[in-house]
C-alpha cells in the first residue's frame, strides 16, 4: 500500500517554501524526492532522527523542500558534510543527496573514500548524464557521442558506470534504478538506509530539456518511455553477452555485502586504546 | 411461514454476498492543479488512458468509475499534484 501524495505533502514539505518546485515540469527529481520520503515514511523514522546532505545542483535544491535536519553545502561535498555529521553523532540517519557531475566530477575523490571508508551513511546519487542547472555542460557520466553545449560535434570520451565504481571502491550495498521503476527506488531506499556501511543508490533520471532537446530524445515522456525499455533486471542481465549490454541499463541490487565499517571499528579502537592507557 | 421468511432471508443473504464479491472497487483522484506543471507523464502512461489534457494541458478524468487504482500517476508525479484514494461512500446528498 503505498503512502498518498496528499499525506506525504502535509507531514514532509516546508510549509514556508514557494510550491511548485523549481525544476522544470517533467523532472525526474521530483519523483525522486517522492520515492524518498515514501521510504523514510514507511521505516517510520522520526523526522529528527533524519540528516539530509546535498550539494550545489538540480538535485541539491531537494533538502531545501524538505522538513528534515537538511545541509546544502558546497559543490561536490555533500559527503564530506554527511561524514562529519556522521562522526559527530552516529545515531542519526544520514543521507547524502547528489547529482551526477556532484558525485562524481568535483567530488569524485570524495566519493571513492567514502565508499572504500565504508562509513555508515546512504547516497542517493541522481544520474542525468549532463550538467543541468548550468547550462548543459557534459558531465562525466554524458554518453560517448553525445552533444552537450560543450561538445556540440559529439562527446569524445567515455563516460563513468557510477554503480561499478562504487561497486569497486567497496561500498557494502550498491543498487540502480530509474525514474521509471519509482517503486523500485521505494525499495531500495529503504534497503540502503537500513543497511549497515556506506550504500549507494543509483537513480537513472532524465533532463529533457538540457540533455534530450540537444540528443533528439524527445520529453520526459519519450525518455521515460526509453529507460522502460532499455532497463533490464540483474538476473536477466547474467543471461546476456556483453555486446547486447552496452545499449542496456542493469537495474536492481548490484551489491550487497557485509565489509567492516569504520564508526564501529572507530569505537574498538577507542575501547583498545582506553586499556592500553590503564596498562600504562 | 416463519421457515419461508426465514428461507428468503437466507437467500437475499447470498444473493448479497454474491454481489459484494462482484463489486468494483472504485476510486478517486485529485488533482492539485496550482502545483501541476503539465508535463504530460500521468496522462502518457495511464494503463486505462482516462487521464485526458484539458484546455490548459493540465490533467482531468471524466470516466473515473475506470480507474483501477494502480496509483502509477501518484508515484510518478514528480510535483505531489495527483493524490487517488479508495472512494468512501457518501453520507449526504450534496457531498463532493
Amino acid at each position: 500500500m503505498t503512502i498518498p501524495a496528499q499525506a506525504l505533502r502535509h507531514e514532509y514539505l516546508r510549509h514556508n517554501k514557494k510550491f511548485p518546485h523549481v525544476w522544470c515540469p517533467g523532472c525526474g527529481n521530483g519523483i525522486v524526492m517522492g520515492a524518498l520520503l515514501r521510504a523514510i515514511s514507511s521505516l517510520k523514522m522520526d523526522k529528527d532522527e533524519v540528516v539530509l546532505a546535498s550539494g550545489i545542483g538540480c538535485s541539491g535544491r531537494m533538502p531545501t523542500y524538505l522538513d528534515f535536519n537538511t545541509l546544502h553545502t558546497t559543490h561536490g561535498r555533500a559527503l564530506t558534510f554527511a561524514t562529519g555529521v556522521k562522526l559527530v553523532n552516529p545515531e542519526l540517519n544520514v543521507v547524502a543527496i547528489m547529482g551526477d557531475g556532484d558525485a562524481t566530477a568535483i567530488g569524485g575523490n570524495h566519493f571513492i573514500h567514502a565508499a572504500r571508508r565504508n562509513l555508515n551513511l546512504t547516497a542517493i546519487i541522481i544520474n542525468n548524464s549532463i550538467y543541468g542547472m548550468t547550462g548543459g555542460q557534459y558531465s562525466p557520466t554524458t554518453p560517448f557521442g553525445s552533444k552537450t553545449t560543450t561538445s556540440v560535434y559529439g562527446h569524445i570520451e567515455q563516460a563513468f558506470s557510477i554503480a561499478e565504481l562504487a561497486v569497486t571502491a567497496g561500498a557494502s550495498f550498491v543498487a540502480r534504478a530509474t525514474v521509471y521503476h519509482a517503486d523500485l527506488i521505494d525499495r531500495l531506499i529503504k534497503q540502503a538506509i537500513t543497511k549497515q556501511g556506506f550504500a549507494v543508490v543509483e537513480v537513472i533520471s532524465n533532463c529533457h530539456v538540457q540533455y534530450g532537446r540537444r540528443n533528439k530524445l524527445g520529453g520526459a515522456v519519450e525518455m521515460m518511455t526509453r529507460f522502460k525499455e532499455q532497463s533490464i533486471t540483474v538476473s536477466q542481465a547474467a543471461k546476456m553477452s556483453p555486446e547486447e549490454l552496452e545499449e542496456r541499463t542493469t537495474i536492481g541490487v548490484l551489491a550487497d555485502r557485509e565489509i567492516p565499517i569504520s564508526t564501529e571499528e572507530y569505537k574498538k579502537v577507542r575501547t583498545r586504546a582506553r586499556e592500553m592507557k590503564e596498562k600504562v | 411461514m416463519a421457515e419461508k421468511s426465514n428461507l428468503k432471508k437466507q437467500t437475499c443473504a447470498q444473493s448479497t454476498r454474491k454481489m459484494s464479491a462482484k463489486k468494483k472497487k472504485h476510486f478517486d483522484v485529485s488533482f492539485y492543479h496550482d502545483w501541476c506543471k503539465a508535463c504530460g507523464i500521468c496522462m502518457a502512461f495511464c494503463p486505462q488512458e482516462i487521464i485526458k489534457a484539458d484546455k490548459n494541458g493540465k490533467p482531468e478524468i471524466t470516466d473515473t468509475d475506470s480507474c483501477i487504482g494502480c496509483r502509477f500517476c501518484e508515484i510518478h508525479c514528480p510535483d505531489f499534484a495527483i493524490t487517488v484514494s479508495d472512494r468512501k461512500p457518501k453520507r449526504r446528498q450534496n457531498d463532493v
